[in-house]
Parts: C-alpha cells; structure tokens; sequence
C-alpha cells in the first residue's frame, strides 16, 4: 500500500511538470449532491440584480426629480458634494458628455453609462456606500431620476419607474466595443534591435 | 541590529519606526558576504575584506523561545519589510474602495503567502461567519438551489496553482515613471495554490437550461460587487474556492467563498460569493460598463476584456534597490500569462538593442506565476535592464509603444501589460525607466 502511494505521488509529481496537462485528471463530477433545493420566491431578497438594456428586474415603484433632490441631501451630499458636483472622495456625478474624443476623458453616470438602468442597479446594491441596501426602490428611482436630470438626459418634471427608466437614452449606448484582443503584436527581437 | 543584505538596501521605503540605514562599515561587511556567497554560486568572486574572527554568536549559548501550545507563526520580527501596502502614487481619499499591493521585491518563490495577497475591495472586508454563509444558485436552472459552507466542503476538492491580477495592475505607470518600487508598479499581483469544487459540478447539480450563456456571479460585501461571466468559461475551468497556500481565505481574499477564473481579471473572480444567477445574456452591470473597460481610439471603450495577457517584470533588482558596487548578481522576476504557460522570458541589460534568454524555473505551469533567473556582471556603468516574456500561444510581451499604437492610453487605463525597463545609474540606483 505504501509503496503504491509512493508510485502514485512520482507519478503525480511527473504530471505536475507538463504544463497545461497537469489538472486533467481531478475535474470528473463526483455523484454526490449536497445543494438544497430552494424556492425561488425564497431567494426574492437577495434577487436584485436588473438586467440594464431592457430593465428586466426593475421593480414597481416611482420617483421624481424633486424628491430625489431632497433624498439626494440628506443621503449622498456628504460624499458626493453639494449638487452632484463631487466630493471630496468622489468626482461628479454629471458632465463629460462629448469628452470621449478629447484627452481628457471624463466618466460620469451621464457620460458613462450606456444604460440608464444602471443607475437603479448599482445604487440599489451598492448605495450609500456606509449603508448599502437601505433605500427604498421609490428612493432609488428618484435619485436616478435627480442624478439623469443633473446630467440634461430627463427634463426637471420626470419620473422614473421601470417603463420611463429603462426607456431614458444615454449618450454611450453604442461607445462599447467587444474584446478583440490579442490586439499588439510585438516582435521577438535579439539583437541589433530598435 | 545591523543589515548586511546581499542585495539592496531600501532605504526609501524604510519605516519612520525601523532602524537607520546600514553605516559605511555595515555596507562594507554586506559586500564581504555577497562575494562569499557568489563565489559559492561559482559565478565568480567580488573583491573582499577579509573577514574578522567569529565570536559564538549569544542565541548558541542560550535555550530560545519555548514552543507555544498554540500559536500561528509569523514572519521573523527582522523582517520589518515584508509588508502589503496601499500605493502612495495614487491616493486614494478613503480606504474602503481601494487597494494594496504585494511586496513582491521580497517574494523568494511562485506563491504569494497569505498575508501578502493584493487587495482590491468596493466597500471594505466583511468579516463572514461561515456558519451563516450561503451560496445560491438559480436562474436558467431546473432546480434553484442553497449551499452551505459544510455542504460546499463536503464535496471531492481540488487544488490548483494560478496567479491572480487586477486589471488595473500597472495603471500609474504608462506614459510617466511615477511609481518607485516593483510592489507599487505590479504588485497588483500574487500567485497562489486555490482549493475548492469545479463550479461546474454545482452548476450540473442545478441543472442548467437550454439557452443558458451567462452567469452572474455577486459577493457578499457592502458593494454586492457583480460580474457577468460567459458560461462557457465557469464551465470550463472556473473554481468555487474556500482555501488558498494551504487554509481557509483570508477575510481580504473572500473567506469564507469566493469565485477564481484562472488567467482573468482579478474582479471576475467575485470574492465572499453568495449568489450565482443563470441567464441568456449579459448583465451590462456598472462593473462592466462605466468600470473595467478599456479606453480605445475614436471615443470608444473596450468590454468583457477578462484575459490578463503575458507579461513578465524583473523583481530584483528593481526599483528603490542601490546595487552593492560593479560584479555579479543575479538578475530574477516572474513571468505569467492568462493564455497559457510561459514558454521563454528574454533580458536585456542594454536598453532593449540586445536580448538573451533567461532561465525558466520549474514548475512552468498554466496561468501561473513562472519563475526566471539571470545572471549578469554589472560593469557599473549606467544601464538599463528589462525582462519580455513569451507564452505558449507565440504570444509577445509588448511595449508600452506597441501597445499605444492600438489602444488609446488615457486616464485609468486598465491591462497594462508592456514591458517594464528599470534603470540602474553609475552610483547604483534602481529606478522606474517606464518613460
């Protein structure tokens, strides 16, 4: 037994030095089942993330610029600055729209976001950053509401629920482009290079 | 405590608390020892004091510490230096969405310890009881399901070796040298042994539905940090991981669950995971839209770019190091590749006119870091030294000039993989040679 432990260790430690072959052996599905079967209204809390083209996931609720101004003070001012004009942790969170072109790009939620259901998503999970989770899905629409206002993309009366949110045209809708890389391609040069 | 280190002395990232840098006659009896100890390397000898008789040294003539009941060890308390830092070249105001950085000037092998792994976190570490945690799985799936951490270790495990990158290893540093030390240029990368189950055998055991292209894997932490990940690739090779060099994660690397996508940005591989969500079509979350895109030419922006490509650094010497006078040293660094293994890294020690192969250490393993060696007799005339690596795909390690050429370097440019040259002037500092 142990001397075959010892040819099966040699052996193992051959393999190891092939690279690229060495983990073939250990990835065979062993029969054994240990998940719970869950219901998916059971998992409804933890269930938030949207789907920012369509808004898929958006929930019911609405808010409006004027609200998301007020929820705006008393929640995110104190990091993101008066007015959505930056912190002093954070840069703004309006502008850069046409900057892309420039050498001085400028990442905004209005100049970056291609979709406008991001803002729900990212500041439903994520916001205030020493709360997160916390706001209601009326205060998130209306500080998305506020936040595409302050960025000329909704006018100062709109509101915000699944259908005119995920309906709001942002500027980078088609800025994207897939990964094509290996892009560079660089010589192996010896000598007498340069 | 004196220091009499083969090679270099850091005074620039010495502590206000550790000692004063080494006297003249210190550095002087550090050369002594370096010519000894190349002399034993047979590269030959450095010209050498002799040196002095040797008294008993106190710690043989006295009992050491005594072997605790339970302890974990940690580094010698001489090793002030091994430490991971946050850059001080890029300050960020606040330390909850931010990162640290290897030392990876003092990594001796492949493996990162533990306590050294990079950080890169969105709203700080939670500290996560694995009693409570849950991981879900549902969506596209026949069957929605909840695992625990005992359900998760009670599966066969496997544990595989592979580094682990931010995509924004390298940003400071493209067209400015603005960075002093290697920890700061690349440290933004540790390498280490992961166990944990296939996510295949989970995803199978849910029972995925006709259609299903994308996973979104979310953590657990103040930011729900998200990614959308082609199905393909989690089914192929991705890891459900619980350990990491040989115990559990340590809180800052996802304990007590996180995800690890071989060779792909580091933020794919979602730490303190707790939901996996099926679906036919990417997310376009923030972290893959107005984050972790590339800025290309004409305004546009590269997407889903996960794959770290070949890159290679020189660690030593590097940057912040004061070479110990004209002789032999042996030139060392690490070569990696999210595409492959390495097949060759090549060193130039005049500028990049000419290149020879350096040596590759074994193991040379797929996705991980690959140790190379080189060994050089500095004249003492200023040079410049950098390392270009090559992996199994024929790939080239580029230029930062190459890369300029297809990509648009502007603001926080992401994937960073150009050459990294360090200069080394006439009274031995190492320096960022970037630009």
């Amino acid at each position: 037994m142990r001397s075959l432990n010892i040819v099966a260790a040699l052996a193992a430690a051959a393999a190891f030095t092939i690279a690229g072959a060495a983990y073939a052996q250990s990835s065979k599905r062993p029969a054994a089942k240990f998940g719970k079967p869950i219901a998916e209204s059971d998992i409804a809390a933890w269930d938030i993330d949207i789907r920012t083209p369509d808004g898929k996931g958006l929930p019911s609720g609405s808010g409006t610029v004027a609200q998301g101004k007020e929820i705006y003070a008393a929640k995110c001012l104190p990091c993101h600055g008066a007015d959505g004009k930056a912190g002093d942790q954070v840069g703004p969170l309006f502008g850069g729209i046409g900057s892309f072109k420039t050498n001085a790009r400028v990442l905004t939620p209005g100049s970056m976001y291609p979709y406008a259901s991001i803002l729900f998503d990212y500041t439903r999970r994520a916001m205030p950053m020493t709360a997160p989770q916390t706001l209601s899905n009326n205060e998130v629409y209306a500080l998305a509401a506020y936040i595409l206002n302050l960025n000329g993309l909704v006018k100062e009366d709109a509101v915000m629920d699944a259908k005119s949110l995920a309906a709001v045209h942002m500027p980078n809708k088609d800025g994207f482009i897939v990964d094509d890389r290996p892009d560079v391609k660089a010589t192996r040069c010896m000598k007498d290079c340069q | 405590m004196s220091e009499t280190k083969l090679y270099p002395i850091e005074s620039e990232n010495r502590p206000p608390s550790a000692p004063p840098a080494p006297s003249r006659r210190q550095v002087l009896l550090g050369a002594a020892a370096a010519g000894g100890a190349l002399a034993a390397l047979g590269v030959g000898a450095a010209k050498s004091a002799k040196a002095a008789a040797l008294a008993v040294p106190e710690t043989a003539k006295s009992m050491g510490r005594p072997i605790e009941a339970e302890a974990y060890g940690m580094p010698s308390k001489f090793e002030t230096q091994y430490k991971r830092r946050r850059t001080d070249v890029f300050v960020n105001k606040q330390n909850f969405s931010d990162w640290s950085m290897s030392p990876l000037q003092h990594q001796k092998g492949i493996i990162t310890p533990n306590g050294v792994i990079f950080e890169r976190h969105h709203a700080g570490t939670p500290d996560i009881d694995p009693k409570t945690h849950k991981l879900v799985i549902h969506g596209m799936v026949k069957q929605p399901l909840e695992f625990s951490m005992d359900a998760l270790l009670r599966y066969p495990s496997v544990s595989r070796f592979y580094f682990l990158e931010c995509s924004g290893n390298g940003l400071t540093d493209w067209l400015q040298a603005r960075s002093k030390t290697v920890q700061q240029t690349h440290g933004l990368l540790s390498c280490s042994q992961w166990t944990g189950v296939p996510a295949s055998w989970l995803l199978d055991e849910a029972g995925l539905q006709p259609g299903a292209k994308w996973v979104m894997f979310e953590g657990a932490d103040g930011s729900s940090h998200v990614r959308s990940i082609p199905i393909e690739r989690v089914m192929k090779d991705t890891l459900i991981v619980y350990g990491s060099g040989g115990e559990m994660l340590r809180p800052e690397n996802g304990y007590p669950l996180r995800a690890f996508i071989p060779g792909w940005e580091g933020n794919c591989s979602v730490k303190w995971l707790r939901r996996i969500k099926v679906s036919d079509q990417p997310w376009y979350f923030r972290s893959e839209t107005a984050r972790y895109t590339d800025p290309m030419p004409e305004g546009k922006w590269r997407q889903f770019s996960f794959t770290m490509e070949c890159k290679s650094v020189i660690t030593n010497p590097s940057g912040g190091m004061k070479m110990q006078g004209p002789g032999h040293y042996e030139i060392q660094g690490f070569a990696w590749s999210g595409n492959g293994h390495i097949k060759a890294v090549d060193i130039t020690t005049d500028g990049g006119k000419t290149w020879r192969e350096a040596t590759l250490e074994r193991p040379i393993l797929d996705k991980c870091l690959t140790r190379f060696t080189y060994r050089w007799n500095w004249n003492g005339q200023p040079a410049k030294i950098a390392s270009r690596a090559v992996d199994s795909t024929d790939y080239v390690q580029p230029t930062v000039a190459d890369i300029a050429k297809v990509r648009a370097i502007v603001g926080f440019v992401q994937h960073h993989n150009g050459v990294h040259p360090w200069s080394i002037d006439a009274n031995g500092e190492v320096k960022n040679a970037i630009a």
